[in-house]
């Protein structure tokens, strides 16, 4: 039996007056149906000029422990007005309709949501394009139109719940926070009042083929054409780290930027362990990593370009490129999809890359850690350590901390050092948590003196949680979010700043205001926080116990009270018995 | 004499093709009425795993090898109800990830690319199950998660788990007892909800789950009975648990060889995994169920009948409009937010805290305060005070 695809494949029955389909559909004979143009009109009307745009790029990086991290991205701009009152939006061409309708309903300014399975290790792989904390993580502008902040929030996320299959439902008032500085918007607006600003993670969030099924149905091709055939879910999944991501933001329409357009970013960033895991050489290729090879571009797309990083193999590549990105002057080796040279007589496009020697990695100027020290179920201890490793230069960052109200924190005990002195945060924000109601919110502005470590400590307490709270496995711990450090890190290379021309989409993600330094955030990993659990049988135990004590104790106690005793004779030998039954038998008086 | 005999010839062709016309007019008033007489106009099915844990792979394998054969047959993705309580695809401890096989040595991936998935992990509650029977949800719940049925639906329920006499576990926390099923269906029988509703459920002791129905049109089955256990199949030895549940595993055999247009009735489906293969002994209740089971096909429930008109008629599309250009106001240009602006952030202003009026502990005290102050100092002493 072909496997059903729900595209409608129409299957013809046995009774011609029915026809079985998958979609209830009326189906019209299309040779009768006309258009009712008049000639005149068949000269004036031109059907107006697409003004929307796709692109779609994947950048491939071999990593410095053996691994290879490829970032797909695909960019659709559409200069439209969702928020525009009156005009409702209704044709949808290249954006997805899902999407669009949920911007205008809840008026959004910017979405941004990922999912993310792994952890992304700084230390062996450098920084990310996209970076991205474990679980889902989600946050959003409203436009400042909007009277009731959290009733939308909590709307859209039911919304994104149903568009993405994850449980996004869960996220409610225990663990959204306001942040009062960080998560600035990414897109165009000059307005930041963060009261429009909703931000919430759940680390416990597991990505799966059926979150990657609605994402991939939300890009022009489907996964039918383009870089979306490499998207196999079952070598997606079977890597170190997958992230996929939507980001929608208002950006500008063209370089005067007088106006806005929306764009939309879908990414998927992937980390294949093929060397460190043993099951390969230092070579890669795309088959061996997606187990397809690419055949065409997508036919809506208006560029489709693969970059691979070369900086560190250099030898006699095509197609060379340069791009300044995090702070970095890389190589790149371009291949274009749009032009039929690229795929070469087989018509398909295979790449194939060997290591060829051990290179030293830059170590990455931010790096964060984060855990939980001290034992036992009631007390413990958070630490935080942010690592600059800039030998020379100081940079402040932004700490965002938010910590479920199930930890008590005793905030007077919140100590930052950095090489063993105190360091004073120059911005403290912190909103103390209510029971069941709100989690804690800690900012800070931190200054990192250059090549140390700032350590950052808080206390806590474990609460006990009502019986009913807890979760079906109580036992493998709570989860806590990352914190996330966001920090404009001096550069090596100087930065473009100039938005307006055309950039790989993977250099122009964070906007870059002057040249001598970029933006990154990083995350730290989510903790794993046992809190004192009950004995959930301690019920039917005690409900066994009671009734033992009173039916032995209480029983035995009545019977000796209201028990009559009566004297038995002994009984007979076997041959009395005998005669007996006899006797009974004959109906005469026993002996 | 050859006239006789051609006369006699002519006769019994006459009488051949009024058999045959006969015999086809019949075959098509069987199948119209068969067509006809289910009543339903579309198709829902919700299939719920309700165990949590590695080990409990088999029963996240038995569900999705339904969705499978039901998205097969052709139920859409928007009319199926997914449950999964637990992930066993994405798990760590699976050794293929995206992957759930349903055979051993890994024949079958039931888990396959294109899988939505409605209420996952810790959602899988018994609260939320009734509350997706019987169409009680939040305003905010999304469609993909309710069952929007009416009065002409044909519904599959499906449930998988670990399973008593009369109850079945949720995750290993909760139980949903077969009192409250009935009542569940009960409910969906007064609103409206099913035209006919075919339980399938493959636990211990199944077949008390349905002893308490009492509402009409229900068909039922399940995969022992009571105080019998329901058995697995076959464990594979690089994944490391069993894959499948015995009765499951022999519906799917069964449910491979059905195809939309076939014609297999529910007296088949009874006959799925006898003794012999199962060790436990199936049961079905079919005493609520209005029509014949024989006449019941297969497809009524694990397909999907669309009606579709073909219309000859001409439809005129009007001129698609002009798009209006947009005002362009010459508005100053727009700029990107500085992202990490630290003058800004470390000379903000702290949030204006809303003014609450005093709080009744803070009257009280100032109350206490001012009696005891009068009562010591008399009442005379107010006019020094104003």
């Amino acid at each position: 039996m072909s496997s059903f695809k729900p595209g409608g494949i129409a299957y013809s029955a046995q009774n011609c007056a029915v026809m079985r389909t998958a979609n209830p559909i009326t189906i019209v004979s299309l040779s009768l149906v006309n258009f009712d143009y008049s000639n005149e009109d068949r000269k004036a009307f031109t059907p107006p000029p697409p003004n929307d745009q796709f692109q779609e790029e994947m950048v491939i990086r071999p990593l410095y422990s053996g691994d290879i991290y490829a970032s797909f991205q695909f960019r659709t701009q559409w200069d439209t007005d969702f928020l525009h009152d009156g005009k409702k939006v209704s044709h949808y061409r290249l954006f997805p309709k899902s999407l669009g309708q949920v911007l205008s309903k809840f008026s959004v300014r910017e979405l941004h949501i990922s999912f993310t399975q792994g952890y992304w290790r700084t230390m062996q792989w450098g920084q990310p394009f996209i970076p991205s904390p474990p679980g889902a993580e989600l946050w959003v502008w409203f436009h400042h139109t909007v009277t009731d902040v959290d009733g939308n929030w909590k709307e859209l996320t039911n919304v994104l719940s149903g568009i993405f299959c994850a449980s996004l439902n869960f996220i409610d008032s225990t663990n959204t926070v306001e942040p009062s500085a960080s998560f600035k918007p990414l897109g165009l607006g000059n307005a930041t009042d963060h009261r429009f600003l909703r931000y919430a993670t759940l680390p416990r969030e597991i990505v799966c083929t059926e979150n990657l099924t609605p994402w991939k149905k939300l890009l022009p091709c489907g996964s039918k054409a383009g870089l979306a055939v490499l998207m196999k879910s079952e070598k997606l999944f079977h890597s170190s780290f997958h992230s996929q991501a939507v980001h929608i933001r208002p950006v500008c329409k063209d370089w005067q930027c007088t106006s806005t357009a929306w764009e939309l970013r879908q990414t998927l960033n992937v980390v294949f362990d093929l060397y460190t895991s043993g099951q390969g050489k230092k070579e890669w290729s795309l088959f061996k990593m997606f187990s397809r090879t690419l055949t065409e571009a997508c036919p809506l797309a208006s560029s489709s370009k693969i970059y691979v990083d070369v900086t560190d193999n250099p030898g006699v590549n095509p197609l060379i490129s340069t791009a300044v990105v995090l702070g970095d002057r890389r190589t790149y080796s371009v291949y274009d999809l749009t032009k039929k040279e690229t795929f070469g007589q087989l018509r398909s496009l295979n790449l194939l890359l060997r290591w060829k020697g051990e290179n030293d990695m830059l170590r990455p100027p931010l790096h964060a850690e984060r855990y939980v020290s001290g034992f036992g179920l009631q007390k413990g201890e958070i630490h935080t350590c942010l690592y600059n490793s800039h030998p020379y230069r100081a940079y402040p960052v932004l700490l965002l901390d938010s910590l479920p109200w199930y930890l008590r924190l005793y905030v007077h005990t919140l100590t930052v050092t950095s090489k063993t002195r105190e360091n004073k945060p120059s911005y403290i924000h912190y909103q103390p948590s209510k029971d069941r109601l709100r989690p804690h919110l800690l900012e800070m502005l931190v200054q990192l003196p250059p090549h140390s470590v700032t350590e950052v400590t808080v206390q806590f307490e474990r609460a006990l949680l009502k019986w009913t709270e807890y979760t079906p496995d109580p036992n493998h711990g709570f989860y806590i979010g990352s914190s996330v450090i966001s920090a404009l890190v001096p550069s090596i290379v100087a930065m473009d700043t100039n938005s307006t021309r055309d950039r790989p989409l993977f250099s122009s993600f964070f906007p870059t205001k002057e040249e001598s330094s970029y933006f990154m955030r990083v995350y730290t990993e989510p903790l794993l926080v046992n809190l004192p659990t009950p004995d959930f049988s301690m019920p039917y135990n005690v409900i066994c116990l009671t009734c033992t004590v009173v039916a032995v104790g209480y029983g035995s106690f009545y019977n000796l009270l209201t028990r009559t005793f009566q004297v038995d004779e002994p009984s007979a030998p076997l041959a009395k018995r005998l005669a007996n039954i006899i006797r009974r038998l004959r109906g005469v008086p026993l002996l | 004499m050859v006239l006789l005999f051609v006369c006699f010839c002519l006769f019994v062709c006459f009488s051949l093709l009024v058999l045959l016309e006969l015999s086809l007019m019949l075959a098509l008033l069987t199948k119209a009425t068969q067509f006809f007489s289910s009543g339903h106009t579309n198709n829902w099915a919700v299939l719920v795993c309700t165990s949590r844990f590695w080990f409990n792979y088999r029963h996240v394998a038995n569900v999705l090898s339904v969705y499978r054969s039901v998205k097969r047959l052709g139920i859409p993705d928007s009319h199926i109800v997914l449950m999964l309580a637990d992930d066993m695809a994405c798990n760590h401890r699976n050794p293929k990830p995206a992957t759930v096989f349903s055979h051993k040595n890994m024949e079958l991936n039931v888990y396959g690319d294109d899988v939505e998935v409605d209420y996952r992990g810790y959602e899988v509650t018994v609260e939320n199950f009734l509350r997706v029977l019987t169409g009680r949800l939040p305003p905010s719940t999304p469609r993909s998660k309710r069952l929007l049925s009416d009065d002409r639906s044909n519904i599959l329920i499906y449930l998988t788990g670990h399973g008593g006499n009369g109850f079945l576990k949720f995750q290993d926390s909760e139980e949903i007892s077969n009192v409250e099923l009935a009542d569940a269906f009960e409910q969906m029988w007064q609103k409206r909800r099913y035209n006919e509703l075919l339980f399938i459920i493959d636990t211990c002791q199944g077949a008390s789950m349905y002893e308490r129905f009492y509402s009409p049109n229900i068909m039922a089955l399940a995969s022992s009975q009571v105080g019998e256990d329901s058995l697995s199949h076959q464990p594979d030895l690089a994944i490391g648990v069993h894959l499948m549940d015995r009765y499951t595993f022999y519906l799917l055999e069964f449910l491979e060889d059905i195809h939309p247009a076939s014609q297999a009735n529910m007296n088949d489906l009874f006959k799925v995994c006898p003794k012999s293969q199962c060790v436990s002994t199936p049961g079905h209740r079919t005493d609520l169920f209005l029509r014949d089971p024989g006449s019941v096909l297969i497809t009524d429930f694990f397909g999907s009948v669309r009606k579709v008109e073909i219309t000859r008629e001409a439809i005129n599309l009007t001129n698609p409009t002009e798009l209006s250009l947009r005002n362009e106001l010459k508005s100053e240009a727009l700029f990107y937010v500085d992202q990490l602006p630290v003058a800004d952030i470390i000379h903000q202003k702290p949030k204006q805290k809303d003014w609450h009026p005093p709080d009744g502990f803070i009257l009280g005290l100032w109350s206490l305060i001012l009696l005891v102050f009068f009562k010591t100092y008399g009442i005379k002493h107010l006019k020094h005070i104003f």
